[in-house]
This record gives C-alpha cells, sequence and structure tokens, in this order.
C-alpha cells in the first residue's frame, strides 16, 4: 500500500510530537508575583513543572545578623507583605521566647485583635486574586473594598498601610487609638456621615457587623459558583500524606484533612493569646456546621483549600468580635519596654506561629550581643509552593493559575 | 515523647557514637548526631510507631564562626545542620543537630558533606538546597543539588561568616 498525501498517516510524521518547554512567568499575572514556572509539555498535557524562584532574594536572614531584632521587625514586614502583622507577630513573639519575656493580658489582646484581623485582610486578598486566576473579575473588587477598610483601621493604629511594624517586641509600639474619623469606605458603606467622629473600637465593631452578612455574597459569587466548582473541585488533589511529607501548613494543610492549627496546638507562648477564645478551625471534609459542600468535591482539592481559608474568614470575625469585648477591661499595659541595643541570650529558639498561609517559623541564635548570631525566617509558602511539581503532573496548562492560586504564595516570603 | 526518651530510644539504637549528646538546659533541648549516621537516624525518627515525627518543620543551617577580634570565640568554629521536627500522629517536638567542619579536610573552599535526608521527607529537597545555597554545605545522595535562590552563577555562599560580599556581577557595582 502506497501512502498518499490524503492519506492521515503522513500528517503522523510532519507533526512534531516531542515535549516542549515553556515558560510560564516571571511576569505571568497569575503567578502571584514573581514566580517563573518551567513547563514540560506535550501538547496541552504538563509532564513536569520546575518552579524557579529567587527573584526577590534580599538575604533578609543576613540583614538579620547585622541588626537587633527591634531594627530586623521592619524586614519581617516585608516578607509576607499581605500579612505584615502576622509577620511582626511571629518574629517578636521567637524573640520573647529567647529572652523568657512575658507580656501583659492587654498586650495580648491587642494582638489577637491585630493579628486576627491581618488574618482576614489577607485571605481576603487571596480569594480575590484566586477570583482573578480563574477569570472573574468582580469578587476582587469586593474584597478590595473590604481590605480597604481594615487598611484604615491599622493606618489609624500605626500610620502604615502595609507594612507596619506595628507589633513589636514586648507588645506593641502604641496602644489602640481613641477617637477617630470614621474611615471613608465605612461611612459610604454604612451610610454615616463621613465627618463621624468614633472610638476606633466602634469604628471596627461596625465594621465587622458589616463585613459579617458580606461573607454569605462571597459563597454566592464564587464557592458555590457552578464554573467556579467546576474549575476546582476534583482538581489538584493533595493527599494529606503528601500534604505532610512537603511541609505543607496552615489551610494547605487543613484542606487535605489534617486538623492541626498552632493556635491550638502550638507552644504555650503563643496558646496562651488564644486561651478563652471560642472558636471553630475548619478541617476538610467539612462538617454540616460549614454548609453543604458541593458533590464533586473530593478531599484536598483546590475547593477544599479554598473553602478552608473562607471559613478561617467568619472564625476570625468571632475572634475579633470576642476580643473586643475583653479589652476594656484587660489588665497591664500593651507593652513591655525593650531596649533597641538590649542584649540577647547566649541560647537559640524555634517557634512557628500560625501566619494565614501557614506555619511561619523563626530560629533565632543569641550570643550574647544584642544583634543575633543567626536569624532565620522559615517560610510557610516556600513549602507550599514545592509541591507544585508532583500536583500538577497530567493536567492541562490552563489548570496551573488554578492550583497554584489554590495555594496563595507571596514571593516575597518565599524569597525572603 | 519527651526528647529524653527519645534520646534513650536512640541511644539503644544506634549506639553512642552515632548519638553523640543530648543538649538539655537550654529553652529547646537538642540531641547532637553524628554527620555520618543522620540519614539512618532520620529515618528511623520518622518510621517508629512510637515516634512517628512526620514532618520536618525546618532544616538550617548555620556557621559558627565569630569574626569579631575583640570578642570571645563562643565555640571551635564549625557549621551546624539544624533539624526541627514535629509529630503529627503524637504531637511531639523533636530537634536534631549535627556539627560539621567549616571546610572539607580544612581546605578553604571545599564544602562540608552530610548525608541528605530528602528521601525521608520530600520537604528536605527544598530545605537542603536553599541550605547549600546561603550557607554552603553539600548534602550527599540530594537528588537535585543545586542553587535555588541565588542565580545558578553566584559565587560563595552568603550566610557564611566569613563571606565577602562580590564588587561586580554582570555589570552590576556593589558596594
Amino acid at each position: 500500500m502506497s501512502l498518499t498525501l490524503e492519506d492521515p498517516r503522513i500528517v503522523e510524521f510532519d507533526v512534531r510530537t516531542d515535549e516542549m518547554l515553556v515558560n510560564m512567568g516571571p511576569q505571568h499575572p497569575s503567578t502571584h508575583g514573581v514566580l517563573r514556572l518551567l513547563l514540560k509539555t506535550d501538547g496541552e498535557i504538563i509532564h513536569e513543572v520546575t518552579p524557579h524562584i529567587g527573584y526577590l532574594h534580599r538575604c533578609a536572614e543576613k540583614i538579620g545578623e547585622n541588626l537587633s531584632p527591634p531594627q530586623w521587625i521592619p524586614y519581617t514586614d516585608r516578607m509576607d507583605y499581605l500579612a505584615a502583622m502576622n509577620m511582626n507577630l511571629g518574629f517578636a513573639l521567637t524573640v520573647e521566647k529567647l529572652i523568657g519575656m512575658e507580656v501583659p493580658e492587654k498586650a495580648m489582646n491587642l494582638r489577637v485583635i491585630i493579628s486576627e484581623l491581618g488574618r482576614i485582610a489577607s485571605h481576603l486578598v487571596g480569594m480575590g486574586a484566586y477570583g482573578l486566576d480563574l477569570g472573574s473579575f468582580s469578587p476582587f473588587l469586593y474584597a478590595f473594598r473590604e481590605r480597604e477598610i481594615i487598611l484604615d483601621l491599622f493606618e489609624e493604629a500605626c500610620g502604615a498601610r502595609l507594612t507596619y511594624s506595628y507589633l513589636t517586641i514586648g507588645g506593641a509600639t502604641h496602644d489602640l487609638p481613641g477617637e477617630i474619623t470614621i474611615p471613608p469606605g465605612l461611612a459610604q458603606l454604612t451610610g454615616r456621615d463621613p465627618n463621624l467622629r468614633l472610638q476606633w473600637v466602634d469604628a471596627l465593631r461596625m465594621f465587622l457587623d458589616w463585613m459579617g452578612p458580606r461573607i454569605q455574597e462571597y459563597h454566592t459569587l464564587l464557592t458555590r459558583n457552578a464554573i467556579f466548582i467546576k474549575r476546582t473541585a476534583n482538581l489538584g488533589i493533595l493527599t494529606r500524606e503528601m500534604a505532610i511529607a512537603y511541609g505543607c501548613t496552615g489551610p494547605v494543610l487543613r484542606g487535605s484533612g489534617v486538623d492541626h492549627d498552632l493556635r491550638r496546638d502550638g507552644e504555650p507562648i503563643y496558646t496562651r493569646m488564644y486561651e478563652g477564645y471560642n472558636y471553630k478551625i475548619p478541617v476538610a471534609p467539612f462538617d454540616a456546621a460549614f454548609g453543604k459542600t458541593p458533590k464533586e468535591v473530593v478531599l484536598g482539592d483546590n475547593w477544599c483549600r479554598f473553602f478552608v481559608r473562607m471559613m478561617e474568614v467568619a472564625q476570625s470575625i468571632e475572634i475579633v468580635r470576642q476580643s473586643l469585648d475583653r479589652y476594656p477591661t484587660a489588665k497591664g499595659e500593651f507593652r513591655v519596654p525593650f531596649k533597641m541595643n538590649q542584649k540577647l541570650p547566649a541560647d537559640e529558639v524555634y517557634l512557628e506561629t500560625e501566619a494565614p498561609r501557614g506555619a511561619m517559623g523563626f530560629y533565632v541564635v543569641g550570643d550574647g550581643d544584642a544583634e543575633p548570631f543567626r536569624a532565620r525566617a522559615k517560610s510557610s509558602c516556600f513549602c507550599n509552593l514545592s509541591v507544585t511539581g508532583p500536583l500538577c503532573q497530567g493536567i492541562l496548562i490552563a489548570d496551573i493559575p488554578a492550583i497554584v492560586g489554590s495555594l496563595d504564595i507571596v514571593m516575597g516570603e518565599i524569597d525572603r | 515523647m519527651r526528647i529524653e526518651d527519645i534520646h534513650q530510644r536512640l541511644v539503644e539504637k544506634f549506639g553512642i557514637d552515632a548519638i553523640r549528646e543530648l543538649k538539655t538546659g537550654v529553652k529547646d533541648p537538642w540531641i547532637e548526631i553524628a554527620a555520618h549516621r543522620i540519614s539512618d537516624v532520620a529515618k528511623f525518627l520518622h518510621d517508629d510507631k512510637d515516634i512517628v515525627l512526620d514532618s520536618l518543620n525546618d532544616l538550617t543551617g548555620s556557621d559558627w564562626l565569630e569574626t569579631d577580634p575583640k570578642k570571645k570565640t563562643p565555640c571551635e568554629p564549625h557549621v551546624e545542620v539544624v533539624y526541627h521536627l514535629y509529630s503529627y500522629t503524637h504531637r511531639h517536638w523533636c530537634k536534631l543537630k549535627v556539627k560539621l567542619p567549616r571546610w572539607r579536610d580544612g581546605v578553604a573552599g571545599e564544602l562540608p558533606e552530610v548525608p541528605s535526608v530528602s528521601h525521608v521527607w520530600s520537604i528536605a529537597d527544598w530545605h537542603e538546597r536553599e541550605a547549600y545555597d546561603l550557607v554552603g554545605i553539600h548534602f550527599t545522595n540530594h537528588p537535585n543539588l543545586r542553587r535555588i535562590l541565588c542565580p545558578e552563577d553566584w559565587e560563595g555562599h552568603p550566610l557564611r561568616k566569613d563571606y565577602e560580599f562580590p564588587l561586580e556581577y554582570h555589570g552590576v557595582r556593589g558596594k
């Protein structure tokens, strides 16, 4: 049998079928910063993904060896810049553990309010940006509208909107503010007079009351949206064993069904901040209290990770409410003084705290000097990102943003 | 399980030569392991039913060299690899240390060697690449020991205490 031009088998010889290398990033908008993914593809199917990181590397750890802890606090801001308050808290607690400092009740109370607000703001960005990754633009705008009010409240407390350096060793730099002018966004959304003067805590309460019912709207927009479920459910399945082996933490770990939250299971110096609070830790598979789970959802897929974050927003609102109730009667000062050049003891400690993106660890070695001998920041996103390679095998190129987005990474923290 | 009990189990299993010291009286007690046995010890700690340290929370290195001539050296110059382990099953912590010479055979520039634990905990792959990149520790049997944060043609290991900042990199002047 001879081959003719019409014979379909000829095409087979003409088309190159070997693997193709595709660069995704470092400027791709769906990679959450300067992340470069090197894809080895066969047509649309991914064979291998290799993340290349380090574009934001500043060697903050080397800088930390030359600065005293209060001076290094601003550098921790720039790690996870979407949750800078939680980074400050992690490092401050580590240094407090090293020098054996106990902060008073009022400082702990303030820290709970601020760090849980930071968690809400961070998860709002995570949710909005994930919607963007999957091609729905509007949740992003709503998320930023809400986040704006939190940033306004933070600005009243410490003067900064992104890199706060507010929670510091021994407590916080200032007490919570007294009377403020209502944040413009809040005045508009609740229909108040924009010149209204009120207490900071009352403005925060007003915001929480307004924010609570909004979560239902996000569920309508994203969580229960049929297109969203099709793009996320049963995709990027991270098993429990894999999540633990790859050191995943935070919502990624809880989305895979491991019931572990450092606010409850961490070290005493951290967990005593959260003693007596009534809140639930959302873990996949979700029980009925969190609402119905769509039937397509599999344990450990993108949807589970996203839903853990959404539920944490609701839980954080509850924690802030309870904390606000305690604040007026909390004993002690908002800060224990810590000198800029205070000597650190010759010892070494490691402490992990529950940042919005996972367990952020700091390892500080003192040698009797004011500057630590070694300051190490273990990033949760670094570990969460390392699972991208195994997760992305055999999927379509279009699903990569859905998987990488569900890990919710921040490159500033990965590259440090 | 407390770290004293884990230490006891390790000494019974591997002997006093491999398990060098239990350091207590500090904030985070640690066990010092001989460098050539760390891979076996890690495997045992991960698999043993009573211990199950299934999570490697952190792996890092630190360079112990006092560069300030006015200060007393805290200890002999050496390089450490520090492992922070946690068990999700039993909810206990453990910290391991491996001490290495600053340079292999005392030749400056030859990186000290320690067996990789990436076959026990998958995350060790990236952590070890970072320790290699920044601290300058060579992990033998590592599947892919390349620089991870610095560019591939970077010279030196920045977290070494005697690291000298490059004056020029691809036409960009430093300092």
